[in-house]
């Protein structure tokens, strides 16, 4: 009677399978703010879908709000890939609207910026259970070890969320990989400069191996 | 820091709001960091709730709460032996989420939490204290 059941479901699972398998993946870009996650979008996008993804600045909380490329898809050697590209705004504990004016920006756009970023934050975290693939970017050159990146990562690996850590930035002096792989160890480590497009082929073998 | 401004740690034991929903449990530990003060928690939130209490933060921020300096220590993520390792998750298993420690402070008055394995420092922001309201 059980293995019967065990049979019923396992065909059940199978034909779900075969939807999940149909439909495109949803590749999220997660990280904390001015990680690099728009940047390699734009990379990615420019290189598979000949347009960019969204603008990028060295003012933290940039994206503000969700955004997606359908049909991004990725040839390598006979493997292909295709899936739904999600940037999601960096995630951050604070946001201060000073800092933006510190920035330069005037009061009334900074304080409309920070507005904006809060939502940002909560369209990020609601999106979470979206995702089937996510990259985690982090900039290389700073602590991997903060509670935003151990919260998202957490959390992914609470849902089941197969994870893909980047290590941005590596093309400055500063970077550490070594760092990022310390302080998550259970997870594999790509160190890339999504500007200069270094590595870029070791993050699209490591992609492959994730989103099989 | 001079003598009229005081630094207040409150420490919540996690029987406090064990009871509570999930939510009820960010509000609470929120409303404690949102009077200035740096919440203790003994105990840890569950993942989801940590996700939750960030959204829960983004919420709740105007022009005075700036948001939240988080640090949740978990003694069974320090790099252990597999031995030392199973038997912490075994111990995590039984006691849930009591073991380790969780910071919570307004982003007002901490500036950073950094850690590693021996010791939490807590950077204080250079703003100055507003004066404790009763």
């Amino acid at each position: 009677m059980l293995k019967r059941l065990k049979n019923a479901f396992k065909g059940v699972g199978g034909l779900f399978n075969i939807f999940k398998r149909r439909r495109q993946l949803k590749l999220g870009l997660y990280g904390p703010p001015n990680g690099g996650k728009t940047t390699l979008a734009n990379r990615l996008c420019e290189e598979w879908l000949g347009e960019t993804m969204g603008s990028t600045s060295k003012v933290a909380h940039e994206t503000r709000t969700i955004q997606q490329k359908e049909n991004v898809i990725i040839k390598k050697g006979s493997k292909t890939i295709n899936f739904n590209l999600v940037d999601t705004p960096g995630i951050a504990t604070k946001i201060d609207y000073e800092d933006f004016v510190k920035a330069g920006m005037k009061e009334k756009e900074a304080k409309k910026r920070a507005k904006e970023a809060t939502k940002g934050v909560i369209d990020a975290i609601k999106w979470l259970d979206e995702m089937d693939v996510v990259i985690v970017v982090l900039d290389a050159t700073k602590d991997p070890y903060s509670q935003v990146n151990i919260t998202i990562i957490g959390n992914l690996q609470a849902r089941d969320i197969p994870v893909l850590l980047v290590g941005n930035k590596v093309d400055l002096k500063k970077a550490s990989l070594k760092k990022i792989q310390s302080a998550f160890p259970q997870y594999d480590v790509v160190g890339i400069s999504a500007l200069k497009g270094k590595n870029i082929n070791k993050f699209y073998e490591a992609l492959f191996k994730i989103a099989k | 820091m001079s003598a009229d401004k005081t630094l207040t740690l409150q420490f919540v034991p996690y029987t406090e709001i064990e009871s509570l929903s999930s939510i009820g449990r960010i509000k609470k530990l929120l409303k404690i960091a949102k009077e200035n003060k740096i919440v203790v928690l003994l105990g840890r939130l569950k993942k989801e709730e940590e996700a939750e209490l960030i959204k829960t933060t983004m919420e709740e921020i105007n022009e005075e709460f700036k948001g939240i300096e988080l640090a949740v220590i978990n003694p069974q993520q320090s790099k252990q032996d597999l031995w030392r390792r199973v038997r912490g998750q075994l111990a995590d298993f039984l006691v849930r989420n009591r073991g380790g420690f969780t910071i919570i402070g307004p982003a007002t008055l901490v500036k950073e939490i950094k850690r590693d394995p021996n010791k939490i420092q807590l950077l204080m922001a250079d703003k100055p204290l507003s004066k404790k309201k009763k």
